[in-house]
């Protein structure tokens, strides 16, 4: 019978929930790295046993893990992230220049085809690969180089570059999101790379409409239709139907439309997740309830999914990676929390039910379907 | 001979438990004590000290013979104790938390 495993990266290590295809018992495996900070773990689509997780300390800085077996076994890889050539300056919070400088690996995406090809999304902004299983790392210099990058700020969270989208109809394809630049999309396999944020409005920056600067918080795709991108942004829930070269707004009847992750089903491309959050200023669900918007419209028409779900006194907050479904049928959806609480829905959403309740703050939530 | 002792997680990271024993080539410093560690454990590269520009990470102390070295010159001497191995070269991670 197929099953799932959930990786999850929480403040203070990863851990590792399995279960089979009901997906109504489940062992729980962690933690690992225990005290670090994983802020991402993911698996090849190539190869299942292949893993990568981004680990990190403020005292001991990145560690790059890989295991070959599942999660089993696991051993450090490269952490050496050089810029490429002339390191250049962003702005600072205070407007001045600053150097790029490396803090951490907040997002691995592995390759779609291949088990030693990886790429890490970083803060300071930048875009690297590897190709030998995560024992070097090489920087797409052509993102840094855009001629707004000298602009770039960071958000309050640090300047990440935290959601990387390979594009599976179009080899060479790359979408990748930055807090606070916005989407840049290459067609070159990273050589070159255009902002695609044409229909983006934020009031927070001086030009609502900028074609770069936004604070996005992250973008999501169905295989199957790869030129449809959903959007999560600092506030709005936007869609584009062109591949990104624009979007348009979809919050509809959203309670609030800030949030952090967004995801869509596995079987539905038009149906997508999102976790409404009161406002950038509280950070907290609205009401004390904690409720997934689900729209089987693409957008624009929300339905509130609450059944399992704490609906009184509940203040967490969902990261903008930790939300992920698999690809049983139907579809299971998951999602952790700051609280420390890993959520499942086996029916796409209809019903939830906690696989934990007590882990350290998630950071990230992502799922391997078993067969 | 030298002796090193790695904090809990670093520890964990190298897969070692106690206190290490370093063969370090020329004039113990420093440098010459942490090349060797990070020849012996390549894991451990860029998590005492960063990886470009080998200086201490902000948050890693360097304590030995009740002294805190952290701040002395990568090249200077060790203490005659830690060089002759009757005393450990101390990597701490920094106090931190509130």
């Amino acid at each position: 019978m197929s099953g799932v495993r959930v990786l999850v990266g929480t403040r203070k290590g990863a851990f590792v929930l399995t279960s089979d295809g009901r997906r109504k018992q489940w062992d729980v495996t962690g933690p690992h790295f225990g005290g670090w900070e994983i802020y991402h773990l993911k698996a090849s689509p190539a190869d299942p046993n292949r893993l990568y997780a981004s680990q990190s300390s403020s005292w001991f800085g990145q560690v790059i893990q890989r295991s070959s077996d599942g999660g089993k076994t696991w051993e450090a890889v490269g952490n050496k992230f050089a810029y490429d050539g002339d390191i250049g300056t962003h702005l600072w919070y205070d407007g001045t220049p600053r150097p790029w400088e490396f803090a951490r690996a907040w997002h691995l995406e592995p390759s779609l085809t291949d088990p030693d090809t990886v790429y890490a999304g970083i803060q300071d902004a930048a875009l690297f690969r590897s190709i030998d299983g995560g024992q070097t790392w090489q920087e797409l210099p052509g993102l840094r180089k855009h001629e707004s990058a000298s602009l770039w700020q960071p958000g309050a969270g640090g300047m990440c570059l935290h959601t990387i989208l390979l594009d599976p109809s179009h080899p060479g394809r790359i979408f990748i999101a930055i807090s606070a630049a916005g989407v840049f999309r290459s067609d070159d396999d990273g050589q070159t790379w255009r902002p695609m944020n044409r229909g983006l409005r934020s009031e927070q920056i001086p030009d609502p409409t900028a074609e770069v600067g936004h604070c996005v918080h992250r973008i999501a795709m169905h295989r199957s239709r790869p030129s449809v991108l959903f959007m999560q942004k600092h506030w709005d829930v936007m869609r584009s139907d062109d591949a990104g070269e624009s979007w348009r707004e979809v919050s509809g009847n959203l309670p609030t439309d800030f949030g952090f992750p967004i995801d869509v089903h596995a079987h539905e491309p038009e149906t997508i997740y999102v976790v409404p959050i009161k406002s950038d200023s509280e950070h907290y669900l609205p009401e004390g309830k904690l409720r997934v918007y689900r729209s089987r419209t693409g957008g624009n028409e929300w339905e509130a999914l609450t059944k399992g779900l704490p609906q009184s006194h509940c203040y967490v907050n969902v990261l903008r990676d930790a939300m992920a479904v698999d690809s049983l049928d139907p579809c299971g959806v998951y999602f952790g929390t700051t609280g420390g609480q890993v959520y499942a829905s086996a029916d796409a959403g209809d019903s939830w039910a906690p696989v934990v309740r007590d882990l350290p703050s998630v950071v990230s939530v992502e799922v391997q379907t078993l067969p | 001979m030298i002796r090193v002792v790695l904090p809990a997680h670093l520890r964990t990271l190298a897969h070692v438990d106690g206190e290490l024993k370093l063969d370090v080539e020329g004039q113990a410093t420093q440098r010459s004590v942490l090349d060797a560690l990070e020849a012996c454990y390549p894991m451990l590269r860029g998590t005492i000290r960063d990886q470009l520009t080998q200086e201490r990470r902000p948050f890693v102390r360097f304590f030995a013979c009740e002294e805190d070295l952290s701040h002395e010159l990568p090249d200077a001497p060790l203490p005659d104790a830690v060089a002759t191995g009757i005393e450990p070269f101390l990597v701490v991670g920094a106090m931190a938390g509130g």
